[in-house]
């Protein structure tokens, strides 16, 4: 386990932009499944409707 | 119940106003900083927190929705390079600007009323040429898919972005829909609206799509892609800088993006299937809202009410309300419209 505290502050902010590029980056993924699963019945149901 | 040591009910309060946000953010380009910033501060963050937080908050949601424009090849990211040089040397002007103001004593008054015209003279301009073309579309109404190597027509593009284009400036550059435009004018336009960005102190989302659109000749849809690309560039240096000194709080960070990932997804795949003319009028509407909001906040400043604060924050987030709804139910009723004109067909 990484410690954040006991790194230098410029490594803090680094790290700060890293994890949220890593949760942009995984929830982009996340939710590109999703689409591909939900998707295409609900844009069916949308257009039948 | 707590996670990460905010309270379930506040969580879920973050996931939900993350995808509205998330929604006008992938769909205009714009939005971000602009409505998360004041909503923390009338939550009783600190200043500090409100605006490093809602830095990080937009880098991340940028992320999120420049990956979806350029799946749907939205993104010219020659033009944004080009973009974040001009914004760069302009937001630093812009910097100097305020500061010669604040030593004057003048620097909130000038900035308000700036900010307030320009908000109101952006959205009556978009909203007027909106409503003008109306009618005169004749592509059928839905769909809009143009991608940064489709050849543009002619016709879309606008009267000032023609006049630009045609100073012939070397080095000429060739942009994504074939447009091509001299350097220089790239980067003044760049510039212009760093100034301003600098001078207002925002992310300048709303004055860059327009420039883009209306002073370059970029198609709207990749206006936004590009625009998107550009704040994922500023944004992630913003929140660098914030981060440095601990202005930026994961706990308010991580359930704003979750909500704003999904949003930012159904706001980019949109622009792919709304009208282009129902974009700019909600756009439009969304800079005037936005305008009669600041101008109660300025108000509540110079007459000493911080009721008309809590009227401005309460208008700019039912403005937001109101056009995301909006942007989902034209999406809608655009691919109903889509699969009606495309039945007989099919017979």
């Amino acid at each position: 386990m990484i410690d954040f505290a006991s790194l230098s502050p410029t490594a803090q902010a680094l790290a700060l932009v890293g994890v949220i590029l890593v949760e942009a980056l995984v929830l982009y993924g996340g939710y590109g499944l999703l689409e591909r699963v939900v998707a295409p019945p609900l844009v069916r149901r949308i257009t039948e409707s | 119940m707590e996670l990460f040591g905010i309270a379930l009910t506040m969580l879920l309060v973050f996931v939900g106003f993350g995808f509205m946000v998330g929604v006008l953010f992938g769909f205009f380009g714009m939005g971000g900083s602009f409505l998360v910033t004041p909503a923390l501060l009338v939550m009783g963050y600190p200043t500090t927190t409100a605006v490093g937080s809602g830095m990080a908050f937009v880098f991340g949601t940028a992320v999120i929705a420049t990956l979806k424009h350029r799946d749907l090849g939205q993104v010219d990211y020659k033009l944004g390079a080009l973009m974040v040089v001009g914004t760069t040397a302009g937001i630093e002007l812009g910097k100097m600007i305020v500061e010669h103001l604040e030593e004057l004593g003048l620097a909130g008054g000038v900035i308000g009323v700036t900010y307030v015209f320009m908000l109101g003279g952006i959205g009556l301009f978009v909203s007027y040429t909106a409503l003008k073309s109306d009618g005169s579309d004749d592509s059928g109404g839905g769909g809009h898919h143009e991608a940064a190597n489709d050849e543009i027509d002619p016709d879309d593009i606008p009267d000032i972005a023609k006049k630009i284009q045609s100073y012939n400036v070397p080095p000429m550059m060739t942009l994504g829909g074939g447009i091509r435009v001299s350097l220089w004018m790239i980067l003044g336009v760049a510039f212009a609206t760093g100034l301003l960005s600098g001078f207002l102190g925002v992310g300048g989302g709303f004055i860059r799509m327009p420039a883009l659109f209306y002073l370059i000749g970029v198609p709207v849809p990749i206006a936004v892609g590009t625009d998107l690309f550009e704040i994922v560039i500023s944004g992630g240096f913003g929140a660098f800088t914030y981060g440095l000194s601990g202005g930026v709080n994961l706990g308010i960070v991580v359930p704003l993006l979750a909500g704003s990932a999904l949003g930012a997804r159904i706001g980019s795949a949109a622009t792919s299937i709304v009208n282009e003319d129902d974009i700019k009028i909600y756009f439009g509407l969304m800079l005037l809202g936005g305008a009669v909001a600041v101008a109660f906040q300025q108000s509540a400043g110079v007459f000493e009410m911080p009721i008309l604060d809590t009227v401005g924050i309460i208008l700019i987030m039912l403005s937001a309300m109101l056009v995301s709804g909006a942007v989902i139910f034209s999406t809608i009723t655009e691919l109903r419209a889509n699969a009606r004109s495309t039945a007989p067909a099919a017979d």
